[in-house]
């Protein structure tokens, strides 16, 4: 796909318009992106077909990163190649960054307020409901067998009672699966090659 | 090395291993940003909250704020190009090769096993929070915190019934409920002397 110069031009202005709106309006993170970003590029312009937004949507949600950037600079590359990509992530980044760094310059001086602080005594509380919704959300994606529950009780393990960086415990469960799914097969054929 | 390159290099890493959306950073945070003395996790809990009733990428909201609380505005900077850059690279990657990666069956092993890892390492943080919000550690051991109490069990309450219904739980409800209940418990309740 060949575009014009003027084309990229008027996409990229497009593009970062609307991915600034999606920016500084959406809450609820990246899932709530997803719907207003299609119809966006695929509804509104038709740049992209529905087709390649799922395929977009699918590889956002299982590569590492953060899933409104994965997603966002992926359609800005379809749409308008490298800079499309650069200008995506940029312009989905910029209002949360401006929002927040507002916010911080009030924060501290706001929690101090009486009243406020007991708001937020409630508040940390209510964060365990939230992380417990984030588990039940994530642990929807495992695919349970007793190697991925031995796994899930590794990790609690570790992170509780040892020191070992996140990291590593993470790289660890990487080089397990590979080896349980490659030694598998083996397994199951009783040993033999 | 310079705060600014560590609060770089720290979210870069915590970017890389983000799978699965912003609640799987939060192992991290409490590894990497607390204990470097960066953040407070009273801090953390707190950004929680106001991340998810900001607008934008949770992830996003959450590193502007360590970055700018450990080190103001170019430390927000540093935090925030930290955690986006592994996103933009490896999705850069995957649509110039237009070959998916994901189709690869060692990445597909080591991702089905990192899932399970991360909801291990946050299930860990939940209890850890439990021990913070519920419980106040003093001398000797722990003591419940009633009041805190009575509020798990109400928001708790409130969360199994709506999944129970088959409704969605929306985290600002949750949010808003919860601050309800705390400047109730703990600001109305003491003034009517109960």
């Amino acid at each position: 796909m060949k575009l014009s110069y003027q084309e990229i031009k008027s996409r990229l202005i497009c593009l970062s318009i609307s991915f600034l709106k999606i920016g500084a309006f959406t809450f609820g993170g990246g899932y709530a992106m997803i719907p207003l970003i299609s119809k966006e590029v695929v509804d509104k312009h038709q740049w992209i077909t529905d087709e390649e937004m799922i395929d977009i949507f699918a590889v956002a949600e299982c590569t590492p990163g953060v899933i409104a950037v994965n997603c966002e600079t992926f359609v800005g590359y379809k749409v308008a190649g490298f800079w499309g990509s650069l200008l995506s992530t940029v312009c989905v980044v910029l209002p949360a960054f401006i929002i927040i760094c507002i916010i911080s310059l009030f924060f501290e001086s706001f929690k101090n307020i009486l009243w406020v602080s007991y708001a937020f005594k409630g508040i940390r509380v209510g964060i365990i409901i939230l992380l417990a919704m984030a588990v039940l959300k994530i642990g929807k994606y495992v695919k349970y067998n007793i190697f991925a529950c031995i796994i899930l009780a590794a990790a609690f393990i570790l992170s509780a009672f040892s020191d070992i960086n996140t990291i590593y415990i993470l790289l660890g469960a990487a080089a397990l699966g590979i080896f349980y799914n490659l030694i598998l097969p083996y397994v199951k054929r009783g040993g033999k090659i | 090395m310079s705060v600014i390159w560590q609060l770089f290099i720290t979210f870069f890493k915590i970017g890389l291993f983000t799978i699965g959306g912003g609640y799987a950073m939060i192992p991290f945070i409490q590894q990497e940003v607390v204990q470097k003395g960066w953040v407070s996790i009273t801090d953390v809990m707190d950004f929680i909250a106001v991340s998810e009733s900001t607008p934008g990428p949770f992830a996003v909201n959450i590193s502007t704020f360590c970055g700018i609380t450990a080190h103001g505005f170019l430390g927000a900077a540093a935090a925030t190009i930290g955690v986006v850059l592994p996103s933009f690279l490896i999705i850069l990657f995957i649509a110039k090769k237009s070959s998916n990666i994901l189709c690869n069956k060692y990445v597909r092993y080591s991702l089905d096993a990192i899932r399970p890892a991360i909801v291990g390492l946050i299930l860990y943080v939940v209890f850890e929070f439990m021990k913070l919000s519920l419980f106040t550690s003093g001398s000797p051991g722990f003591s419940a915190d009633i009041k805190a109490l009575i509020i798990f069990i109400f928001l708790a309450g409130y969360f199994i019934f709506r999944t129970y219904k088959k409704k969605k739980v929306n985290p600002i409800t949750i949010i808003l409920l919860s601050a309800f209940f705390g400047i109730v418990m703990y600001g109305v309740l003491p003034i009517l002397n109960l």
